[in-house]
């Protein structure tokens, strides 16, 4: 009996030790959430954001971590399930405290996490590229705006190629629409005639291109330069290229220009019959700098891979986590409200040689590349915007949007604010 | 291990053969017009590259179509330590780089290092314009056409030049025809009627989109009534060919893209359709087929072309395979209990796909296509059938003839239709209707599996195969006719080809919804498909 005792004892011992020693951790380190989808349609692009986001993180516990703290990750898996973002969002605002979320993908998960993150006054960074049209007190873009990717990619079009006809095709969901809308009211402000813009939607995962490209074809034949800009997402693209290419469709007669497909795409591709065609992004793999090839390196000693590619929203990931750093280091606190304050300025380096800094509009400046696809299934930079681009939430091209700016520095905190009516309206304001 | 080492020797030996052909080509390091290339081709300036064609171009260097020829291959790069010029053929590490002006062999250590030579669309073309005009003098027709193709669109005055003097000595009729087409867009835009009215006539026959520009532009130019009349009604009758043409090319898409849906659905057709198995994994088993082709083609890198017709028994076995082991495990567990088997199922498609995103990733993989399927059967230049869909409308024949022989000429197919009629009058008649059961499912999957393979050539290898084709195979094989594999390939061709024609004027998305609406009207009206079956099995 008193041996029993005894080990009673020393068992309750052991778990009061060990209850002390997990809420000690607990208060030790910052916690940072991973929203991304490792299950369901959307694995193929966000496992690769999850697993750089617990690089980053790992690196800069090396490097001795926030204010003295060490991060710990807390990765959920919201399963391409839009509405799940939201449940799994609040999980880690109130059941984990997670000082940040990065995390998110499509437009719609976004907008799922909105109000939650509003409503618990938490941080979303969101790395991927978008439609605008929207700003947030807590969401922070790292991602490009419509006039750091689609606005620039025309213009190179039209500049640069003598682009006369334009194929806008897209998937069916908002940000293709919102996207073309835009394009649409540029190209006509550009002078081009309703007849010379074909405008052409699928569904998502859309397999059975050959009408729509054999219609491209026809269109393109007509004697003007034409080009098609694709926001046509995931898995869609990669029997899209593949008709291209089964119908001879080739980049020097019509080139085709997407914003959705980067490195990690094509690494599913036969990239043969693609060389040539283009893409608008803000970073590429090829680009040769230094602080590119140290990512690179560690990235691949990361996933002990020497074949994984890097991307555009890795890179937008990268950019936000060390404004997030910056900013939290800056203010002394993980306190949202005082991070939000403190990220408005900060500048950190990008990985393509520049400088991103945070705007008052919660977008951040951006260069902006196009590459032409390679055999090898990375791009060429063709051309590049002559400095970086501030990203702009509400489209100037846009009726209705034009006249509304967003700055969330005091006195005006206003995602929403007309300059006409001088109104601040809708739900982004405080 | 073995794999392997007979990988490096294949490269290698790629290598050797690449080195072969260049070698004897390349023996003169002091060369100035190469050392100049050299130093043009490897700035980072696009500029510099294109100087770098022009000056090929100019100089009329010996070596300068070998040159065009690796550059458009992507076979150049640098090294960005000592900014040489080097011969790759993989950019990997341990593979050789042989040095463009002394011929040294280097281990590549760093792939990083060495940065390809990449050309843009505006030096491509460059490049296949000078390479065109050689093409003119080819022995094969095919690259003559291709060659006064590519030239009719040279604004070059040269160019034309060319083509008028090997108008004179071509022989081939389809040659000439288009030579003849690209002199007279030339000689229309001319002053000399009685030649435009010639000029005009060879144009209005031809549906080269370039001659019907021409056509257009001279239209809208021209003060002369009289031919611009003549012009109008050349342009008539090409819209009119045109719109024939393409009618043809809907009813074509239509088929092949019936051809899918049918080897999407087969075999649906014998699990659900024969056996009365809701199998939601359905579209797991096509996934299965689809990755074994990519790990086929893994396995023997040097013979794309074989190992798809390789993929076909083995995806048949795998899926096969696969499918016995649910049909085992937990299907013969809950025969006659429908809704029980669809969540089942459902379950094990969920896990079949997470299975893969952990062995294989959650990224697509990469199917590449041979060079016997790639490529046009081109018939005018306004109508053209692509070879890949070609080969799976031809394949989803074969496959569904060869499993309607099965059904109707062996033994397992009298004992599977035994068995679906009455299976305890089977069972009584000495019918082992278990095995049956087993082995109608494993051909069912079997079939998927091949299924899998053909898809693998047109859309994406990744997790999420499976699910984009599940809805559409049930689609079919209820319209169709449960339990009539006739009536699958019958609604797979119907529902394809109405696709296709609503397609063009109601939009994708659009289409998709008609075809699901009329699919439910019709089943109100007829509830056992288009083809239902017929006797005392269908009550029972």
């Amino acid at each position: 009996m008193k041996q029993m005792n005894k080990k009673l004892a020393t068992a309750t011992c052991a778990l009061a030790l060990s209850i002390a020693a997990i809420t000690a951790q607990a208060s030790d380190t910052i916690k940072v959430g991973v929203l991304h989808s490792l299950s369901g349609t959307m694995a193929i692009s966000e496992t690769t954001l999850k697993d750089t986001m617990l690089m980053l993180i790992e690196e800069q516990n090396k490097q001795g971590g926030v204010l003295g703290k060490q991060l710990e990750a807390v990765v959920v898996d919201p399963a391409s399930d839009w509405p799940l973002f939201a449940e799994r969002a609040r999980e880690l605002l109130e059941r984990d405290k997670v000082a940040a979320i990065f995390g998110a993908w499509t437009s719609v998960s976004r907008k799922s996490v909105l109000p939650v993150v509003e409503e618990l006054n938490g941080l979303l960074f969101y790395p991927v590229q978008y439609e605008g049209e929207e700003s947030s007190k807590n969401v922070f873009y790292t991602g490009a705006a419509p006039n750091q990717q689609a606005i620039p990619a025309v213009d190179y079009l039209m500049n640069e190629l003598g682009i006369e006809r334009w194929v806008l095709a897209g998937t069916d969901y908002v940000y293709p629409r919102t996207t073309n809308r835009i394009l649409e009211a540029y190209l006509k402000s550009k002078g081009v005639a309703e007849a010379d813009i074909m405008i052409n939607y699928t569904p998502f995962g859309h397999s059975d291109w050959q009408t729509i490209v054999s219609d491209v074809r026809r269109f393109g034949g007509e004697g003007k330069k034409t080009a098609v800009v694709s926001t046509i997402n995931g898995d869609a693209n990669v029997p899209f290229y593949r008709e291209l290419g089964a119908q001879g469709v080739s980049a020097e007669d019509i080139p085709v220009i997407a914003f959705s497909v980067g490195e990690e795409e094509l690494s599913g591709i036969d990239t043969a019959p693609l060389v040539g065609h283009l893409a608008a992004w803000n970073y590429f793999m090829s680009i040769d700098t230094e602080a590119n090839d140290e990512f690179i390196d560690t990235w691949h000693a990361f996933t002990g891979d020497t074949n994984r590619v890097t991307n555009d929203p890795m890179e937008a990931h990268y950019i936000g986590f060390n404004m997030w750093v910056e900013a939290v280091t800056k203010a002394g606190t993980t306190d949202p409200s005082a991070v939000q304050e403190a990220i408005i300025g900060v500048t950190v380096p990008n990985l393509t040689g520049g400088y991103a800094a945070m705007m008052p509009n919660h977008h951040i400046t951006k260069p902006v590349f196009i590459g032409e696809i390679q055999s090898d299934g990375q791009f060429e930079v063709v051309w590049q915007t002559p400095s970086t681009v501030v990203g702009d939430a509400w489209s100037d091209f846009l009726e209705g949007s034009k006249d509304i700016i967003s700055d969330w520095r005091k006195p005006l905190s206003c995602g929403n604010y007309n300059v006409v009516t001088k109104t601040c309206s809708g739900q982004n304001f405080e | 291990m073995k794999s392997r080492i007979k990988h490096l020797m294949c490269a290698l030996g790629l290598l050797v053969l690449l080195l072969c052909a260049v070698q004897p080509a390349f023996a003169k390091s002091d060369d100035p017009v190469l050392l100049e290339l050299q130093t043009l081709l490897v700035s980072s300036n696009n500029q510099d590259r294109t100087k770098a064609i022009e000056l090929l171009t100019q100089s009329q260097h010996e070596l300068a179509f070998d040159i065009y020829g690796l550059l458009l291959e992507g076979k150049f790069f640098f090294n960005r330590t000592d900014n040489q010029l080097y011969l790759v053929d993989r950019a990997e590490a341990g593979q050789s780089a042989l040095h463009f002006l002394d011929e040294r062999d280097v281990t590549i250590e760093r792939p990083r290092d060495f940065r390809r030579v990449a050309l843009n669309n505006a030096q491509r073309t460059q490049i296949r314009r000078v390479m065109a005009q050689t093409g003119l003098t080819a022995d094969s027709n095919k690259i003559r056409m291709k060659a006064v193709r590519q030239m009719m669109g040279d604004p070059d005055p040269e160019a034309l030049s060319l083509i008028r003097a090997a108008y004179t000595s071509e022989t081939n009729g389809k040659v000439r025809e288009l030579m003849a087409v690209a002199i007279a867009i030339d000689t229309v835009t001319q002053t000399d009627e009685a030649a435009q009215r010639d000029a005009i006539d060879t144009l209005s026959t031809s549906l080269e989109p370039r001659a019907r520009n021409a056509l257009n532009q001279f239209v809208s130019q021209t003060d002369n009534a009289s031919l611009k009349e003549l012009a109008e009604k050349g342009l008539i009758g090409i819209e009119q060919k045109i719109k024939f043409y393409k009618g043809l090319e809907t009813v074509y898409f239509g088929l092949s893209l019936g051809s899918v849906l049918v080897l999407a659905a087969i075999g649906l057709a014998i699990t659900f359709g024969v056996m009365g198995v809701i199998n939601m994994a359905h579209g797991e088993l096509i996934m299965i087929g689809a990755y074994t082709t990519f790990v086929i083609q893994q396995l023997m890198p040097n013979h794309i072309g074989l190992s798809v017709l390789v993929a076909i028994p083995a995806a048949f076995v795998v899926s096969g395979l696969v499918g016995i082991a649910i049909e085992r495990g937990v299907i013969r567990f809950l025969y006659g209990r429908p809704l029980e088997t669809l969540l089942a199922t459902f379950g094990i498609s969920l896990v079949l796909q997470q299975a893969v995103r952990t062995i294989f990733s959650p990224l697509n993989k990469t199917v590449e296509t041979p060079s016997w399927m790639s490529g046009m059967l081109e018939f005018n230049p306004v109508f053209a059938i692509t070879l890949n869909r070609l080969y799976i409308i031809i394949f989803c024949l074969l496959v569904f003839f060869a499993l309607l022989m099965i059904l109707k000429r062996t033994a397992l197919g009298l004992q599977v239709r035994a068995v679906s009629q009455n299976r305890a009058m089977a069972r009584a008649m000495g019918v082992r209707s278990e095995r049956v059961d087993m082995m109608t499912f494993g051909l069912g999957s079997g079939v998927a599996g091949i299924a899998g393979v053909a898809l693998s050539q047109i859309t994406n290898v990744g997790p999420n195969l499976g699910q984009a084709y599940i809805i559409d195979s049930f689609m079919v094989v209820v319209f169709g006719g449960v339990g009539n594999i006739w009536g699958t390939l019958v609604a797979g061709m119907t529902l394809g080809v109405a696709n296709k024609i609503m397609e063009p004027w109601a939009g994708a998305v659009l289409a998709k919804i008609l075809v699901l609406v009329f699919i439910i009207l019709f089943i109100q009206k007829k509830p056992r498909g288009l083809f239902p079956q017929r006797g005392r099995a269908a009550e029972g």
